[in-house]
């Protein structure tokens, strides 16, 4: 029996009591995330890029001297009234990429967070549940994975008299979700059989709570990965997409102004700063992103550090 | 003398800094013996018994040698050591059975093994065949995969392994734990006849269950928080033991034939001390029923007795009994 | 009076595709009481793991009946299943398992706090957690706020079994929960199961090592490829063993003041896991255990041959 050494209130660190053990606590692990997610030279610069991207994103359009709609002469070079040029029907060029990058983060944004829904919910179901409502699900999985989204959205483009930037990004969610949903289910197999979950249900918990208290929890690292991954996905699916001009009909994007530049030849008239400035900026975008995500993996996953 | 440890001490580097499992730890083990090495989770007794062999990836040696028949083992250098390996010291690892490649069949990673140890497999294979006939198993073994096998069968085969090249050394680390009842007595026994057929000259069975230490070895070393605290003849250790932690860990075993209602045993109140910054002076004072003022200073381990040593005050000043629950 | 009782309970599994159904338990039948102690011994593959869990009802039998104060446990839903669970309780053989890493110990507390205290205040609730904590023996100061990390085995071990004393448990079922602690406190652990009985808990003790199921129970069970082979009281069980496995189990057993002897046929000792040796034939996996005789009062012996 353990020496007495007096109570204290419940809830209250205390000090006394037996040697702390050779591995860390949580509480200083999360502190040790910290300090790597801090020294980690990929995340630190692929956030920092980003960063600039999104600052570039949202306060573009408000430096921007310009509008985006109003006509200026077309097809002049970079001025310094004129930072990026103009296009062929005379729009300032640098109000059309800034606003261009706020709908290609938000077709983005939107897009991952759909997919990361569907396929978290699926995932989990499929999961925890096993048996019959896992085969059905793998084979919707299999259906969804196999059908083309190019072509689905060509079918569907032709019967909406427009489409926006939500529909575009609901479409990516709806279309990319089956491998989010597969690596959720594995995992949830893997925890499934962890004896906590065995003490949850000896607790009464209900399944709803176990998934989403005991399992989802210690998926944390990994699901954050699987959402900034998408992220970048989406984007660049949205960029392809809009590049065949099936991208939103309202607003434009960085992949709706390569696009047009492509319509207009503007290769071969040596306009470079119309196809140019979108595409690296895209490029850049994705890149950081995944970039981070790498430095990220890194910093949970002690077995991928340099040291 | 066969093997000789001459103040051995051994570091990991950790986050919260160096734990020194290991610390000045000197004995020998004689040709032909089966020295038995004791200690609860922590104590620092597998890695000991690694850093004979196989000093992995965050061990670091700060001193001491190993010396095995008469030559000195260059342990602290891992490439160095490649060719003692197997052939002067073996190990079979802690998780040994459950470490086989479960892709190839048992014939493939023995030929994989000692290719790698640079010995042509026709040389060895008929031997290889006949101990594992000799054992009780089939030949076949060698055409099946691990996952074939029982877990018992398994760590058998591992340990025909590691002994396929005749070494003088082996250290078997909790090789009959995780085993059901039997299949620990069948492992035991195969341990004492490959000493006794000279397949290895001495073993090293390092394992907390002090039971299956008093069927097959000849002498224990307990150890106690990177510390040696005791060694003697098995006999001297079972029936007299003179540490107090040794004295008190056999007093919380139960056996066979004992009911609680006959005899209450008790365990030992406390924990071990953090190897992280450990206690200057003896590690067990904290728990030790005898601990007095002098505690507070290391005891050496020496001899006390012919064949045995300790490190506790009490026993090298003679304190008295005194005090005992 | 019977708290629990188990009637033919069996349990298959398909162990390859397309394969028979491999039996993991055969007609298994028994009973526990309350301030009993019953252990269930067995090697790997006896099926011990597997009858505990489906008295806990993570895993369903595949035919018999288990029945809890007279009601068939296989019926319960829903709220009769959380009725159940305040009653019967499991405690498991790693104890760092059983917390989630992400959370603190005292969590498993937490747990059962909606299900099964929706109503009960802050303070009337820590009362609960101290004496349930001082039942076992733990000093709050030690446990509570701590990560499980920060805990040892012997601790978190007593805190799962403190949690179960939280609720107005009458069957504890403990499956192996020693094996992973030290020597030096496995002994503690093990006497404060007796206390608890003596307090009127009925306990199934599962265990493969027989000196521990001798130090503690009331009743043994000897399990062997999921069929029962000896069972009865504890001291006739282990003074006086009948089958030949049995007999093959204690003189396997390591002992610190006695060599192992050597085996009856004088061949070497041979495992019981015969499976793959070439020797022995795998043992019969026919559904139908071997039947149990009255050797004497209080003691069954099943009728087949090694």
């Amino acid at each position: 029996m353990s020496a007495l050494k007096g109570s204290a209130p419940i809830g209250t660190l205390t000090t006394g009591g037996p040697a702390p053990p050779l591995t860390a606590a949580p509480r200083r692990r999360r502190r040790e995330t910290l300090y790597y997610a801090l020294h980690n030279k990929k995340l630190i610069f692929g956030l920092s890029l980003e960063l600039v991207f999104v600052l570039l994103a949202v306060f573009g359009p408000v430096i921007s001297p310009h509008n985006m709609t109003d006509f200026f002469g077309s097809n002049q070079a970079p001025s310094a009234q004129h930072w990026l040029g103009t296009d062929n029907l005379g729009h300032d060029l640098f109000a059309e990429v800034v606003n261009g990058m706020r709908v290609s983060y938000l077709v983005g944004a939107i897009g991952a967070l759909c997919a990361a829904f569907v396929g978290m919910a699926l995932g989990f179901a499929a999961g925890w549940r096993g048996g019959l409502l896992d085969e059905i699900l793998q084979m919707i999985t299999n259906i969804v994975v196999m059908i083309p989204a190019l072509v689905l959205l060509i079918v569907i483009g032709a019967y909406l008299k427009s489409r926006g930037v939500l529909f575009e990004g609901t479409f990516i969610g709806l279309t990319t979700w089956p491998w989010v949903a597969r690596a959720v289910r594995a995992q949830t197999f893997t925890l499934k059989s962890r004896e906590f979950v065995d003490l949850a249900r000896l607790s009464g918990r209900r399944a709803t709570s176990i998934v989403v208290r005991e399992i989802a929890p210690n998926m944390a690292s990994y699901l954050l990965l699987v959402v900034i991954l998408l992220f970048g996905a989406s984007m660049l699916l949205a960029a392809n997409f809009d590049f065949l001009g099936l991208g939103p009909t309202t607003g434009t994007s960085l992949g709706n102004i390569m696009n047009q530049s492509t319509l207009w030849s503007a290769l071969q008239l040596h306009y470079w700063w119309w196809f140019l400035p979108p595409g690296i900026l895209l490029t850049g975008m994705v890149a950081a992103l995944l970039i981070a995500n790498v430095g990220l993996d890194e910093v949970f996953n002690p077995k991928l550090r340099e040291q | 003398m066969s093997v000789k440890v001459e103040n051995l001490s051994v570091a990991y580097r950790m986050r919260a800094g160096d734990v020194c499992p290991v610390e000045g730890v000197s004995f020998t083990v004689a040709d032909g013996e089966i020295m038995g090495l004791a200690g609860e989770s922590g104590c620092g007794k597998s890695t000991l018994g690694n850093s004979l062999v196989f000093m992995e990836g965050r061990m670091r040696h700060l001193g001491g040698r190993v010396v095995v028949d008469g030559q000195v083992l260059p342990v602290a250098d891992f490439r160095a050591m490649r060719p003692y390996r197997m052939t002067k010291v073996s190990l079979v690892p802690q998780y040994a059975m459950s470490a086989l490649n479960p892709t190839r069949r048992i014939g493939r990673l023995t030929t994989d093994l000692l290719r790698s140890h640079d010995v042509r497999e026709s040389d060895v294979l008929e031997e290889m065949k006949r101990r594992i006939r000799l054992i009780g198993l089939d030949e076949d073994v060698l055409s099946r995969y691990s996952f074939e096998l029982s877990g018992g069968m398994r760590q058998r085969v591992t340990i025909i392994l590691s002994t396929l090249l005749n070494p003088s050394l082996l250290i078997a680390d909790e090789v009959t734990s995780a085993l059901d009842v039997s299949t620990q007595r069948a492992v035991g026994e195969m341990l004492m006849e490959f000493r006794d057929r000279g397949f290895v000259k001495s073993v090293i069975a390092i394992t907390h269950d002090l039971s299956i230490l008093a069927q097959i070895a000849d002498s224990i070393l307990v150890m106690y928080a990177g510390r040696l605290a005791e060694k003697a003849s098995t006999a001297d250790i079972v029936n007299a033991p003179l540490h107090p932690y040794t004295q008190m860990l056999l007093a919380s075993l139960p056996e066979v034939g004992v009911r609680y209602d006959k005899a209450t045993l008790t365990g030992i109140p406390g924990r071990p001390p953090s190897l992280v910054n450990p206690p200057r002076g003896c590690r067990f004072a904290d728990r030790c029923p005898f601990a007095r003022a002098k505690c507070a200073e290391a005891p050496p381990f020496e001899q006390v007795q012919p064949g045995r040593q300790v490190a506790c005050w009490k026993v090298s000043e003679g304190w008295p009994e005194g005090g005992e629950a | 009076m019977s708290a629990l009782q188990i009637d033919n309970v069996s349990r298959f599994f398909r162990a390859s595709a397309g394969g028979d159904m491999t039996p993991a338990l055969r007609k298994v039948s028994f009973g526990i009481d309350r301030g009993e102690v019953v252990t269930l011994i067995g090697e790997s593959g006896s099926g011990k793991t597997t009858l505990g869990k489906i008295i806990l009802r993570l895993i369903p039998a595949s035919s018999g009946t288990v029945t809890f104060e007279g009601q068939d446990i296989s019926a319960f839903k829903g709220a009769a299943l959380r009725e159940y669970y305040r009653h019967v309780q499991g405690v498991f053989q790693d104890p760092f398992s059983s917390y989630n890493p992400v959370y603190k110990a005292e969590r498993v507390f937490e747990l059962l706090r909606s299900v099964y205290f929706p109503h009960t205040g802050q303070p009337t609730w820590q009362d609960k957690i101290e004496s349930a904590l001082a039942a076992v023996a733990l000093n709050p100061g030690d446990v509570l706020g701590k990560y499980p990390h920060q805990l040892s085995g012997g601790q978190q071990q007593r805190l799962l079994i403190a949690r179960a004393l939280l609720l107005d448990v009458r069957l504890l079922v403990a499956d192996e929960i020693i094996s992973m602690l030290d020597a030096s406190t496995r002994v503690d652990i093990l006497n404060l199961l007796i206390s608890l009985k003596q307090s009127g808990l009925a306990i199934l003790f599962i265990t493969h090592d027989l000196s521990l199921g001798n130090y503690v129970s009331d009743r043994t069970i000897i399990l062997r490829h999921g069929a029962i082979v000896e069972m009865g009281d504890t001291v006739k069980v282990f003074g006086n063993p009948r089958h030949p496995y049995t007999r093959n189990l204690l003189t396997a057993v390591p002992e610190l003041h006695k060599k192992w002897q050597p085996p009856a046929d004088g061949a070497r000792s041979r495992p019981t896991d015969a499976a793959g040796t070439g020797h022995a034939a795998v043992p019969a996996t026919a559904v139908d255990p071997p039947r149990l005789t009255e050797y004497e009062e209080n003691h069954l012996v099943a009728e087949e041959a090694a």
